[in-house]
């Protein structure tokens, strides 16, 4: 396993493609999935640290972008908040809630965690089916745009900036972290946890620090895509809702920032691709899964770079390549 | 090599020029008018979108092959959202940015329809909802109407059967789905006005297996005189086995959510003595005569039974009755011009469809009274009118 | 009130069963491969829709069971076959996790296509006159549910302890090498493990169709309280799964009756995280063995 570098050159592949790309969007549908793909994209991001890094699975995250959407919903709607300062606790919300939670849960093993994850991401989609004086029940309810002092923040123009823009803060601050001492620490829980224990690793401080993370990066995407979607439904907590979101990190691969990009654009454009046969999109879902976990358990990106590097003159840069051109 | 492969370039182009022309010069008559749907075709209310989708695919095709609409073919263009709002936000994008329709029908669940509404609204798209809730058309927004019976009616029409009955306290046992959630929240409020108390109130799931318990809970409240179950999908079916099983000597009364074969089938005998408000549409062949209805129901029925092998649903009857209100709006409005096209759907009137005879208004975007709605029993498995 | 209090009881029961059976197909395939099968709930399913369809195709309900369990038996051998086995090697827990919840979603889209997305019934098996107890009603399909969840248990117990395979099965989940040293051929026992999971799949999926339904997707919920059932009750023992799951069951019929039938699903995974928080190897696990 090489360490990676946070090199400059993937993210900036990134932001050319982010900044070019309205030109080539022929109209406001384009723009919708692009968002949507940026939105699921942050989600992962946060996801793939917990998942390809720290080895720790999630089928409860939907839960967190949902308690995020929900919790920016409310606080704008019921208590009249500013949008950012509702974001903001929001996430702190949601982050205190993801510590308190962390400790008992990630001291549990494979499926064990796998069983603690998804039961707590359904409870939190039950209590918000049910709650309807706060949460609209199952029909979800409407959300205040959002105002940026008196600017009204409306329309897939203004959104593309905004999530493009968060787009690129998740991948810095994730391709940092991977870099700092948490990350290596992290890898190493990764490889073998014993061991990093055994040489001074603390190991579930560093698996609470990530879990916690991970969460605020789903409630900060769930606070936008209630802005931006103007309407909150309990869909955004469900259960399948994680399972997606599992999919997009482990396809595009797991322990590379740019592949739950990868991942995240695949699967957001799949849906769309596959509409004419809507009765398939289940069983291609659900194929593609299977597939990918038998021939490439390491996902698209790692797997692609992997055969790139076998080559001798082009290295890293073209796994950031390979992250960022297919974005 | 390269020589073949320009003859062959050169030969295609040739020919698609030529299509190309012969294609443009029909389009200057044939553009074909765009209808949109979004509906939840699989996924848990797929009981909805199926019949809807098929209703529409058939009146397209019958109106393309009786020579279409101001002698322009329709064009379908629909995606399916299963049970997802913000699929459905999607989608309404995707039809009004990428497939410029000049209109859409759909929305099979309320929450979809509540989702897409400001997009709709915000595009100037001329709308018609097939989902339940009376948050749709109340208060009225410019652009979006809708074809079913509201909740709050289907309340008042049970209530209206309870007053006859002497029926002053029940006992509710509501679905936590979309439906079943918005119907008890108007149920609720009602049933003052109708001097009806409510002295239990249970839920169930949308994916339970058994309610025995919540009604173990309601049979053994004092006073439940009747048991009203609002909900859908196979939810009621068993709430209603289970309280033949339990030996309750009270009525059950179900929602218009239950109009369709499949209920009878799966709750079986226990379904007997269930009353609901439904659409005239299952009972068609019952009417007499002289019920001005009469006739659209039964060629409707007979069409969508022949062509389909389903039973008939009422929800297949909303959309027909969408479709059929927007074809005659454009024809009215000589055009697909979309301001124009609204226009003339707020000022249906007299338009006899499976859902009772719309009269639309600036004030009302659903132009149907409690007359609409028909009481029914089921009887001897079958649907049976109550007068 | 205690009429009231029985029926909350027998409701319980028999639901917990049926997730007591699904739990049971959990253990299986997990005591011998140590995957935990999110397909599980499909081959629930298979069984219960397999059987409708045969009988509509016109086969008399007998032979339509038998064809719906022997079809899951098959679907569960060809997803060992076709999935499990080429990435067992050297996949991480995550990666099976994965790969189950795969395959369950992509049976539930195949169900759809090649049946339908409808709710189906089925005849009860001793027609649907109801059983007084006490002021509480049952019907003889929870007899059947409750009779064939204790029959399977009999015999998974005769299996696991007296047959060859059984034994192999054991003792390939135990040490797969030794497994191998002493003849053991564990391909052929995995797919077997497999096979037999589908089997109690199926015969859940039957026994509780004419009660519940069923549908294309009622493996969702089934397959999740049945991991409920089999985490709760602890991967040391067979009866455990279905005690486990006569918990939840029972569980959530109390919880619906007394406190808020909103949250009665709830109730299920809330039992579940204060049972993994407190005693992560379940009610009846043992802690620190292997488990066997």
């Amino acid at each position: 396993m090489t360490l990676k570098h946070p090199s400059t050159g993937g993210l900036l592949i990134l932001a050319v493609i982010i900044a070019i790309l309205p030109s080539i969007l022929p109209n406001n549908f384009y723009m919708d999935v692009a968002i949507r793909i940026g939105l699921n994209a942050i989600v992962c991001i946060g996801l793939n640290l917990l998942i390809g890094y720290a080895g720790q699975i999630s089928l409860g995250h939907a839960g967190f972008v949902g308690l995020g959407a929900y919790g920016s919903a409310i606080l704008t709607g019921e208590f009249g908040w500013p949008a950012i300062p509702a974001m903001l606790v929001t996430a702190l919300f949601v982050a205190l809630l993801a510590f308190v939670l962390a400790r008992p849960v990630l001291r549990l093993k494979g499926h064990f965690l796998a069983m603690a994850t998804l039961g707590m991401g359904i409870i939190i989609s039950i209590v918000l089916n049910t709650e309807a004086r706060w949460t609209g029940g199952p029909d979800g309810m409407a959300v205040q745009p959002m105002m940026f002092f008196e600017y009204m923040v409306f329309g897939e123009a203004v959104w593309y900036w905004i999530v493009g823009a968060a787009l690129l803060i998740a991948v810095w601050l994730s391709l940092n972290l991977i870099d700092s001492p948490v990350g290596r620490a992290l890898r190493a829980v990764h490889g073998s946890e014993v061991a990093a224990e055994v040489c001074g690793v603390n190991t579930t401080q560093y698996k609470v620090k990530v879990f916690v993370i991970s969460a605020v990066f789903a409630s900060v995407s769930g606070s936008m895509l209630a802005h931006y979607g103007a309407f909150v439904s309990p869909e955004d907590a469900s259960f399948f809702r994680s399972i997606e979101l599992v999919t997009m990190v482990v396809l595009g691969g797991m322990a590379s920032t740019y592949g739950a990009v990868v991942g995240a654009t695949i699967l957001t454009i799949l849906p769309q691709a596959l509409a004419r046969f809507e009765d398939l999109e289940h069983m291609v879902f659900g194929l593609i899964l299977m597939l990918t976990m038998i021939f490439m358990p390491k996902g698209l990106v790692p797997t692609l770079s992997a055969k790139f590097r076998r080559s001798p003159v082009k290295v890293e840069a073209e796994s950031e390549a390979q992250g960022g051109g297919a974005t | 090599m390269i020589r073949k492969w320009v003859k062959k370039g050169l030969a295609a182009s040739v020919a698609a020029t030529v299509a190309l022309g012969i294609s443009y010069g029909n389009a200057v008559a044939a553009d074909p008018i765009k209808i949109g749907t979004f509906l939840s075709v699989t996924g848990p209310a797929s009981f909805l979108g199926d019949p809807e989708l098929k209703t529409l695919q058939i009146y397209v095709d019958e109106l393309n092959a009786g020579g279409g609409v101001l002698g322009r073919k329709l064009e379908l263009v629909h995606y399916d959202v299963q049970h997802d709002a913000k699929k459905a936000q999607t989608a309404v994008k995707r039809l009004i940015e990428d497939d410029k329709v000049d209109v859409i029908i759909g929305g099979s669940t309320s929450g979809q329809t509540m989702a897409v509404i400001p997009l709709m609204e915000a595009a100037e798209m001329p709308f018609i909802s097939l989902a339940g809730a009376v948050a749709i058309v109340e208060p009225v927004k410019k652009w979006t109407f809708k074809t079913p019976h509201t909740d709050k009616m289907a309340c008042a029409k049970i209530f209206e059967d309870m007053n006859k009955q002497g029926i002053k306290s029940i006992a509710m046992i509501s679905g936590t789905g979309g439906f079943g959630k918005s119907m008890r929240g108007q149920c609720t409020a009602l049933a003052p006005a109708y001097n009806i108390k409510i002295v239990a109130d249970e839920t169930y799931g949308p994916k339970d297996t058994d309610m025995t318990p919540q009604l173990t809970k309601i049979k053994n409240t004092d006073g439940v005189q009747a048991v009203l179950n609002p909900g859908f999908g196979q939810g009621p079916a068993i709430v209603t086995k289970n309280f033949g099983q339990l030996g309750f000597k009270v009525p059950m009364y179900q929602s218009h959510g239950v109009a369709s074969k499949k209920y009878i089938d799966l709750a079986g005998s226990a379904s007997e003595g269930v009353r609901l408000p439904a659409a005239a549409l299952l009972v068609a062949n019952k009417l007499p005569d002289n019920d001005p209805q009469k006739a659209v129901l039964v060629s409707y029925m007979s069409t969508y039974e022949s062509k389909t092998k389903d039973a008939v649903s009422t929800f297949g009857g909303h959309a027909y009755d969408g479709l059929q209100m927007v074809v005659a709006a454009m024809q009215r409005a000589g055009g697909t011009d979309k301001a124009k096209v609204r226009d003339e759907i707020e000022k249906t009137s007299g338009y006899i469809g499976t859902g009772g005879i719309v009269h639309m208004s600036a004030t009302d975007h659903l132009g149907l009274d409690l007359s609409a709605f028909k009481m029914l029993e089921i009887r001897n498995g079958d649907w049976s009118l109550i007068k | 009130m205690f009429s009231e209090f029985l029926q909350y009881l027998l409701s319980g029961i028999t639901i917990g069963s049926t997730y007591g059976l699904v739990g049971l197909g959990f253990f299986i395939i997990y005591n011998a491969s140590h995957v935990i099968n999110f397909a599980q709930g499909e081959f629930v399913m298979i069984g219960g829709m397999g059987t409708v369809f045969m009988m509509q195709a016109g086969l008399p309900m007998p032979v339509a069971i038998i064809m719906a369990i022997l079809l899951t038996i098959v679907i569960g051998m060809l997803l060992e076959k076709l999935a499990i086995e080429p990435s067992r090697k050297n996949a991480s827990v995550v990666t099976l996790i994965i790969i189950t919840i795969g395959a369950s979603i992509f049976l539930r889209g195949l169900a759809q296509v090649v049946w339908d997305k409808d709710f189906h019934t089925m005849p009860a098996f001793s027609g649907e006159e109801t059983i007084h107890i006490l002021g509480a009603v049952i019907v003889p399909q929870n007899l059947w549910v409750l009779g064939g969840g204790g029959v399977i248990v009999l015999a998974i117990m005769y299996f696991f302890g007296r047959t060859a395979l059984g034994k192999a099965m054991l003792a390939t989940a135990y040490n797969p090498l030794a497994a191998q040293l002493v003849g053991i051929n564990i391909r052929t026992t995995l797919l077997w493990s497999f096979g037999l999971s589908g089997l109690l799949g199926a015969i859940a999926g039957i026994l509780v169709a004419p009660i519940t339904f069923t549908s294309y997707d009622i493996g969702i919920m089934l397959g999740l309280k049945g991991f409920c059932a089999v985490i709760l009750g602890g991967f040391s023992h067979g009866w455990a799964a279905i005690v486990g799951g006569i918990i939840v069951g029972v569980a959530e019929s109390l919880g619906a009756g007394y406190i808020s039938s909103e949250y009665k699903d709830a109730i299920a995974f809330i039992i579940i995280l204060l049972v993994l928080f407190f005693m992560p190897d379940g009610l009846f696990g043992r802690r620190g063995t292997d488990r066997v």
